[in-house]
């Protein structure tokens, strides 16, 4: 299997929240109580229950108008992921092929990764006590289809043609000709090719992607520093410690040595102590 | 040899059931949570997927634990032989403090079980990694560094010889841990460029969690020592305390050095003047509880009085207490949900019962262990 990805392309899409039904089908996931928040959208996030979600957003046109902008909601599967940066145990992690995992059976439920991740994907089942063994749920790109040669649920039931499967580049390029085709559609930019050092999910937009609720970043991976800490300033603050308070103990400890015989007095004894 | 120092309270005192009726109060809220998880008792969702217990009991009990290894630096490796009075309740604060750190987190994490994933799946590049190798270790260090005590009490020779002989490395390795634990308290919150205030965030969060942890150790030994020898109505090393706060004003300076130097590296000072949320944050902690306490430990009269040095100790506390939750809590702002969070009254019984155990636990060992101890002229025939 290739590099694995999604084009959602916001333009086609209608917002009939099919992909919606089809991914809590496919996974078997329970409805959810929600209440109205005065949109069509429901409910208001992803959750342990929703991974995938449609988000609903009223956006004002170039000529007064309105417009809705429709924002697909779920994991975009990182190419260099954040929440497996962050998960000290290694529950989470990036397969070859393209989807990001969580291995259920190591995780500790810290929820660094809910914290680490920029888009607020990874949820937690908060009504589940110890003996249900809460995890952590987010998309994970219907990996058990793919593993039987199918698309994911959410590409399959798309009426309007909005989601495309296949290999990242070709989506790339594919995203490419739409832009360059109509560019009067489309803002030009593919969301995904490069933000936090690229993702699986890439999406085009009719309207810039912080009005569809993109969070702006940059194209380095957001845990570049924190692994910079980890991988070069710790073991040197490690060795450098170890090193120094030994050299100042042996230093200190001399110099009072010499003192002491100098002064004659014997309080250097305290030191052993 | 060491002279113990006898204590005149009874054992059970109004106050212990106090502290043990606020215990099994948070007990019971622990035991909630683990039948009905996590949401049951907290406030925390999917929005806010930290909160108190992260804040105060991990944040603030790491930092205030920190008393242990400056003081344990100060005696065995920088020649401070004349703190040693300091010591034992030093180490019995910052070990009590790593316990109930741990006992916070037995509640926290979503699946306590399986804590010990941490020793047997590795991830390297996760700064929880270190947090959770650096509590382990260094627990394992005060132990030990605490165990004397127990020995003695039991009249067991043997061991306590071995841990006198470790002593010098156990206060190295203590340091150490100590340092990289502080700083990586702060390092997990480097993963969060966009989430966190432009004012909070920077990549030296690590060296400032540090620099506010070894200003704060010195000050938990204040508080301790006054406190102490109020309830037991024994002496305070006022002497000492003050010699021992004067490495404070430095550390803050260095704080405040740190903290304008970054910001105006990153061309950022111009936010301080926003008058925000974050920027009257910035400056409460600076001027209120760094500035402050920063003159007032330079000033001689200060450090010789005992009510103004504990004074002072407050607001070095109280600054770090202000600056863990600022960029754990309040200036975290998540772009997609503006989360409005307060605690549950059950996540403050769990936080209030663990802070109550801890004082109680402070409280039987000085009744039963020889924790106040004066130092003869001579140790070394012991």
């Amino acid at each position: 299997m290739a590099r694995v990805a999604m084009l959602f392309d916001a333009f086609r899409c209608t917002g009939c929240r099919g992909c919606q039904v089809a991914c809590k089908q496919w996974n078997d996931l329970p409805a959810e109580v929600t209440h109205n928040t005065g949109s069509y959208q429901n409910p208001p996030r992803v959750s342990s229950d929703t991974w995938l979600l449609m988000q609903f957003r009223e956006v004002e046109r170039e000529d007064g108008g309105l417009t809705w902008a429709f924002r697909r909601y779920a994991c975009m599967h990182c190419l260099e992921p954040a929440c497996v940066s962050a998960c000290p145990v290694g529950a989470l992690y990036k397969t070859e092929e393209g989807p990001v995992l969580h291995h259920n059976n190591r995780c500790i439920g810290c929820r660094y990764c809910m914290l680490a991740c920029p888009f607020e994907v990874p949820t937690f089942q908060w009504d589940k006590g110890l003996f249900e063994g809460p995890q952590i749920k987010k998309c994970d790109f219907c990996v058990d289809r793919l593993s039987a040669g199918m698309e994911p649920a959410c590409v399959q039931t798309c009426p309007a043609g909005a989601l495309m499967f296949g290999d990242r580049d070709e989506l790339i390029a594919v995203a490419e000709a739409r832009i360059q085709e109509h560019p009067e559609r489309y803002v030009n930019h593919i969301y995904g090719k490069d933000e936090a050092g690229g993702t699986s999910l890439l999406y085009i937009s009719p309207v810039p992607f912080q009005q569809l609720g993109m969070p702006k970043l940059g194209s380095a991976p957001i845990q570049k520093d924190a692994e910079d800490i980890m991988q070069k300033a710790t073991p040197a603050v490690l060795v450098g410690m170890l090193v120094g308070l030994s050299g100042l103990y042996w230093v200190v400890k001399r110099r009072q040595e010499m003192m002491g015989k100098n002064g004659g007095s014997g309080t250097q004894g305290d030191r052993e102590a | 040899m060491t002279r113990e120092i006898a204590l005149r309270r009874p054992p059970i005192s109004p106050a212990v059931v106090v502290l043990g009726g606020l215990f099994v109060l948070g007990l019971v809220a622990a035991i909630i949570r683990y039948v009905n998880g996590l949401g049951a008792i907290t406030n925390l969702n999917d929005n806010t997927a930290w909160g108190l217990w992260i804040s105060f009991d991990l944040l603030c009990g790491v930092a205030l634990a920190s008393g242990a290894f400056i003081t344990a630096s100060m005696v065995h490796l920088f020649g401070g032989e004349r703190f040693r009075p300091l010591l034992r309740p030093a180490i019995l604060t910052g070990f009590l403090g790593y316990l109930l750190v741990i006992l916070a987190l037995m509640v926290d994490l979503g699946r306590p079980d399986r804590i010990w994933h941490l020793i047997i799946f590795w991830n390297t590049d996760s700064v929880m990694f270190e947090v959770g190798w650096c509590v382990m270790l260094y627990t394992l260090v005060l132990a030990l560094e605490f165990s004397p005590l127990v020995f003695e009490r039991l009249g067991l020779v043997a061991p306590r010889r071995l841990i006198h002989a470790l002593i010098i490395p156990l206060a190295i390795a203590g340091a150490t841990l100590s340092t990289l634990h502080q700083s990586s308290l702060g390092s997990l919150f480097v993963i969060l460029p966009e989430e966190l205030h432009k004012i909070w965030f920077t990549p030296l969060l690590p060296l400032m969690f540090w620099l506010t942890a070894v200003a704060v150790g010195p000050a938990m030994v204040i508080l301790e020592s006054t406190i102490s020898s109020r309830v037991f109505q024994r002496g305070l090393h006022l002497d000492l305390l003050g010699d021992l706060a004067k490495v404070i004003p430095f550390v803050l300076a260095a704080y405040i050095a740190v903290k304008f130097g970054d910001l105006a590296g990153s061309g950022e000072l111009d936010l301080l003047v926003d008058w925000d949320l974050e920027s009257g944050l910035f400056w409460l902690e600076i001027i209120g509880f760094v500035a402050l306490p920063m003159v007032l430990f330079s000033l001689r009269a200060v450090r010789e009085s005992s009510g103004w040095l504990l004074f002072s100790a407050l607001l070095v506390i109280g600054g770090v207490i202000l600056s863990r939750f600022a960029v754990s809590l309040i200036a975290l702002g998540r772009p997609e949900f503006a989360a409005s969070y307060v605690p549950h009254p059950l996540e403050l019984a769990v936080t209030i019962g663990v802070v109550a155990a801890g004082v109680a636990a402070f409280a039987l060992v000085a009744r039963y262990l020889p924790l106040f101890v004066e130092a003869a002229p001579s140790t070394a025939a012991e």
